[in-house]
């Protein structure tokens, strides 16, 4: 109870910060918002030409592109700390935080939290209902529940992203750009059904880190494509992936030598 | 002449020192390139009569594009030359015998050629041995591949000159990040990076064809494979030339403006 009081507390500090700059939060705001406005209108001209991409109508990919931005933008608002770790590594800011008798996940979470990125959530908002409307889905229960289950678990699979990304910056230091490709590209790319992009791809997105499990499958299961009740407990199946991560963030602690900056 | 010169070989040598950080884009752009690929790969096999270019062209494109990136990224903007802008250090460079706008193109065209020397050669190695139609095709033909390097060269004067020209409204509005953010977004969508132009309805396309922002990558990229009839080769790299020499007097008069009417913000 404690911690979520202090949390909040950081995140209010955060806030009251970036308010003294707001003409430049609301021009960063909308920046964020036309930047992936950009990636709904390439799936929007690219249905005006194709009726469907192997199986999948527009109205389906929206539903699938609205809800993995919806999870990413979740996991970024929140976990947007990590993403800048290195610098404080670097820094050695980190030294400080080690020192105080909190949680350093909690210090750290607390350090960044992107009200910019409003715009983002604002949009996969929209996205969302847009999606939702848009989709000739006939919901039940089952099928609510399953959507939730998809968000919980997506926003967990792309926060332990976030973590192994700052983790790794325990040994190099600096942040890895190619771990983008598993972020922003998760992004990018999970707007079309993962099915699409072929067999290996996606038993590496099955079993290697689990995208497909809380995109794919569950969606499988949304659009009538599949009946098992299986496929809608998956996403939360997928929540194994925070364990490596802690693990390997609580090593990369133990392993930490300040950079004596 | 000779001044700029020399500041574009300063840049150009510091540019050649980021080798980790080019290493690490080289990945991600591979990366990149190869979900791209079965991206199209999967609306080919859906409905290939509705593509407007072969496989093997696209694939192509998709290629070029990670690989000559640091060409046409626009978001790959100077940061130095916007910080100098908000913290005043802009002055010391005022004060120089050089015209600001030439040495910013000298030192934008040399930072972007040295990320492309380092990042280009081991893509499009990789891409040639990838199978085809997936990887990368050879040009449709000698003159193709002229002119598709002339192409290139104009394609990056014309994304040059447009940056240069949102580097000097940035004096007129002091604080570029929304400037930068919006122009960018605007950029990515209508040169084709968001998807290859062709793949846009035809009505719309015709308008975006004579944009500045066609004559970016666009033109280049589908001159390689052919993907655009020699009719339109001629008018394609005719619009090239336009747009760069209009950008290139919009700028030098916004920049004559600029100077004569700064505020140079203390620091």
């Amino acid at each position: 109870m404690k911690t979520i009081r202090l949390y909040l507390h950081y995140i209010s500090i955060n806030i009251r910060c970036m308010m003294q700059y707001k003409t430049s939060f609301l021009l960063s705001a909308i920046g964020q918002f036309l930047v992936s406005f950009n990636v709904f209108l390439g799936i929007f001209f690219m249905f005006q030409r194709f009726s469907n991409v192997e199986g999948f109508t527009y109205s389906e990919v929206l539903l699938c592109f609205s809800v993995v931005l919806l999870e990413f933008a979740l996991a970024e608002m929140v976990a947007r700390g990590f993403d800048t770790f290195s610098g404080m590594v670097r820094s050695g800011e980190f030294d400080r935080i080690l020192v105080r008798p909190q949680n350093e996940i909690l210090q750290v979470l607390g350090s960044k939290f992107e009200l910019t990125r409003i715009g983002r959530i604002l949009q996969a908002v929209v996205m969302f209902t847009y999606g939702i409307v848009k989709s000739n889905v006939v919901w039940s229960l089952s099928k609510i529940c399953t959507l939730l289950f998809m968000l919980i678990g997506g926003t967990v699979v792309f926060t332990a992203l976030f973590f192994i990304y700052a983790a790794l910056c325990f040994f190099t230091l600096e942040g890895l750009e190619f771990m983008n490709v598993f972020t922003d590209g998760a992004r990018e790319f999970g707007k079309y059904p993962l099915g699409i992009y072929g067999k290996k791809m996606l038993l590496f997105m099955t079993f290697v880190i689990p995208y497909a499990l809380i995109q794919y499958y569950p969606l499988l299961y949304i659009l009538d494509r599949r009946t098992s009740i299986f496929y809608m407990l998956l996403p939360l199946a997928a929540c194994w992936f925070f364990v490596p991560a802690l693990l390997l963030w609580k090593f990369g602690v133990r392993c930490y030598q300040s950079s004596g900056s | 002449m000779k001044k700029y010169l020399s500041f574009f070989q300063l840049r150009f040598a510091m540019g050649l020192q980021y080798r980790t950080a080019a290493l690490a884009g080289i990945i991600t752009q591979f990366a990149w390139g190869g979900m791209q690929v079965m991206m199209y790969r999967a609306f080919y096999h859906t409905d290939a009569a509705a593509f407007p270019m072969t496989l093997s062209a696209t694939a192509s494109y998709i290629w070029l594009q990670q690989a000559f990136l640091a060409f046409f990224a626009v978001w790959m903007m100077e940061n130095e030359i916007f910080d100098s802008i908000v913290n005043g250090n802009i002055a010391y460079e005022l004060c120089r015998p050089v015209s600001i706008y030439n040495m910013w193109a000298a030192r934008s065209i040399a930072s972007r050629l040295a990320r492309a020397v380092l990042r280009c050669f081991p893509i499009l190695i990789v891409a040639a041995f990838i199978p085809q139609p997936y990887g990368i095709g050879t040009p449709a033909s000698l003159l193709h591949f002229l002119l598709f390097v002339l192409s290139l060269i104009l394609g990056l004067a014309v994304t040059v000159t447009f940056c240069l020209l949102i580097y000097v409204l940035a004096f007129f509005t002091i604080s570029p990040q929304g400037l930068r953010m919006v122009f960018t977004s605007c950029v990515e969508f209508f040169s084709g990076a968001v998807i290859p132009l062709p793949f846009f309805p035809d009505k719309i396309r015709s308008i975006m064809d004579l944009l500045p922002f066609a004559s970016m990558q666009n033109t280049a990229l589908r001159i390689y494979s052919a993907s655009i009839g020699t009719d339109e080769i001629r008018r394609a790299i005719g619009l090239q030339v336009f747009w760069l020499v209009v950008l290139t007097a919009a700028g030098k008069l916004l920049c004559r403006l600029a100077e004569k009417r700064i505020i140079v913000q203390g620091g």
